[in-house]
């Protein structure tokens, strides 16, 4: 096996409960060196537990996490991690560089903290402390001390949600530049439009079980056109011939459920074929709401004709 | 190409192994300074620690000096009492409400991410800890000397000193646990409620003797009441017991609550995380 095949980090048949709440349900996962993947799933689908366990903070109810390896609750393997949480307050009374500073202390071969300040975009706030900083800015600091130590791989929880526009732009375009020099990085977000932007892979998560493992490409293929839902005489295989098509899903109760590109010629030629058609709906399936079918539709996917 | 050749050579090639750990001396050191610094600019939450002691001490013992409540030599007792005071208060309120805020914040999970040891981050907040009782020994002994005309051989300074820094590793274990199982919002008020009552029942504030006799028989349970005995030896005062028995109390009690902190630690990960 080449070195460019072995996972950075992997969950295996990873369940995971708080207290009698489950979080995670047999979910594995195996992230690639040097690939951009986006976890992407509604609040509570379980995206910041599979930070958690990744990172060695939790350890799994049942199942296995390694990182490098290793079990991530070591320290070695810590040494080339890099982890943004969704932190509620970092101490305010320090400066950016003394924070920068004082991570970069923790890792063996920290980057130049003139590099640092570059790829977080904070050269002119680096005299500044935190608590003068706006969010965005704040966020960019914890980027920042993510980034500090040069690690192979980066966990991103939610790495964007107080930033503007510009703050934004400017932290996906940091996050090109390491991917560029082949960090593998892991970021959780509710938005495709993120995922979109800089992930090579999107892992759609929710109630704790992956929905769809795709590139951005695939995962909006599945997401454009619209939903039909009827019960039809035809099989599968025929209503997969119909223009159109591009997915059949059998649902419980003699019904299907149909991803169309071209709704109108689909159901133009699905009530020629079959004029018994009954209880026909069309669902829109704009990209929000695709996401959100796919989130809602755990069940159906085990029936992907 | 190029600009990504340049950008990937910026880094550490990824092959290269991160066998080695960071310097652990390094670690402590910035982790220190970065926690000194952080101090320095709350004057708001140091200066109350430091006063307070000092303000009791001024106005117990040394306006009512020998004819206070404690008799003869009360400049001497209360210096024992409230130098203790001084640092029990700022290892409960460095741990019990400062590592609680950290911890509740995701500041301290953040840190657990990192290679640095948790020891590190622990043993640097002992240490201001510290920091805070040989300062609250050094204003003490100032008002002792000059206003309350104690007079004490160097060697019995340095030794409270040395006592009361040392003595504050039970403190912070206690604040710690309770940072372990208190809400975080209700943490100040718990270490007050806890720290006051404590306070007194330990003979901080007054000798065990004159306290009633419900307190009294409380008392020797007390690490406040064993650190306050050790004090009280080392600038000359009889302790109740001897120092090996005060010490060895205080050794028993740290390491109760450090078998106890870990339990805690454990079920608030399971928790929480």
């Amino acid at each position: 096996m080449s070195s460019e095949s072995v996972p950075v980090a992997t969950l295996d048949e990873v369940s995971h409960r708080y207290g009698s709440v489950e979080a995670l349900s047999h979910l594995s996962l195996a992230l690639a060196p040097a690939q951009v993947t986006a976890l992407l799933g509604p609040n509570g689908a379980g995206k910041t537990t599979v930070v958690r366990l990744l990172t060695g903070l939790t350890r799994p109810t049942e199942g296995r996490a390694t990182l490098f390896g290793m079990n991530p609750q070591r320290p070695e393997p810590r040494r080339r991690l890099g982890v943004m949480l969704q932190v509620g307050r970092v101490p305010e009374t320090l400066t950016v560089r003394e924070h920068v500073q004082l991570f970069s202390s923790y890792y063996p071969a920290p980057l130049p903290l003139a590099r640092v300040l570059g790829l977080a975009g904070l050269e002119a706030l680096s005299e500044r402390r935190y608590g003068a900083l706006s969010g965005g800015e704040r966020q960019r600091v914890q980027f920042a001390l993510a980034i500090v130590g040069d690690p192979a791989l980066l966990f991103l929880d939610e790495p964007t949600v107080a930033m503007d526009v510009e703050s934004r732009r400017r932290f996906w375009s940091g996050i090109r530049e390491l991917a560029d020099a082949g960090r593998s990085i892991l970021l959780t977000t509710h938005q495709l439009e993120e995922a979109d932007a800089i992930a090579s892979r999107v892992v759609v998560l929710a109630r704790g079980r992956i929905l769809a493992d795709d590139t951005p490409a695939g995962i909006k293929q599945r997401a454009r056109g619209r939903k039909l839902r009827c019960h039809t005489r035809l099989s599968c295989a025929e209503l997969h011939g119909l223009p159109g098509v591009q997915q059949v899903i059998e649902q419980t109760g003699g019904a299907v459920s149909i991803h169309s590109l071209d709704s109108d010629r689909t159901v133009r030629a699905l009530l020629e074929r079959d004029a018994s058609v009954s209880q026909l709906e069309i669902h829109s399936a704009g990209l929000e709401e695709a996401f959100l079918a796919l989130t809602g539709a755990g069940e159906e996917q085990a029936h992907v004709a | 190409m190029s600009r990504e050749r340049a950008l990937a050579s910026d880094f550490l090639p990824l092959s290269a192994p991160a066998t080695c750990s960071a310097s652990l001396w390094r670690m402590c050191w910035m982790e220190g300074k970065c926690e000194f610094l952080k101090l320095l600019r709350t004057p708001h939450y140091a200066l109350p620690i430091l006063a307070l002691p000092v303000m009791f001490y001024l106005l117990f013992g040394v306006s009512f000096g020998a004819r206070g409540p404690t008799g003869s030599g009360g400049s001497e007792y209360l210096l024992a009492g409230y130098a203790v005071f001084g640092v029990v208060t700022a290892a409960l309120f460095a741990f019990g409400a400062g590592v609680a805020l950290e911890r509740a914040q995701g500041w301290l999970l953040l840190k657990r991410t990192t290679p640095m040891p948790v020891g590190v981050y622990l043993g640097m907040k002992v240490l201001s800890c510290m920091l805070f009782g040989a300062l609250i020994v050094v204003l003490l002994a100032t008002c002792a000397v000059v206003l309350g005309g104690v007079r004490l051989p160097i060697s019995a300074w340095l030794s409270l000193l040395g006592i009361i820094t040392v003595g504050s590793v039970p403190f912070c274990l206690f604040g710690l646990l309770i940072a372990l199982v208190v809400p975080p919002a209700g943490a100040p008020g718990i270490v007050n409620l806890i720290n006051l009552p404590l306070a007194f029942a330990g003979g901080l504030w007054m000798p065990v003797s004159a306290l009633p006799r419900l307190f009294q028989s409380m008392a020797p349970a007390l690490p406040q009441y064993h650190l306050a005995q050790l004090a009280l030896g080392a600038i000359g005062v009889p302790p109740a017991a001897s120092v090996a028995v005060h010490g060895a109390m205080l050794a028993l009690t740290s390491v109760v609550l450090g078998g106890a902190v870990v339990v805690a630690w454990r079920r608030a990960d399971a928790r929480d995380g």
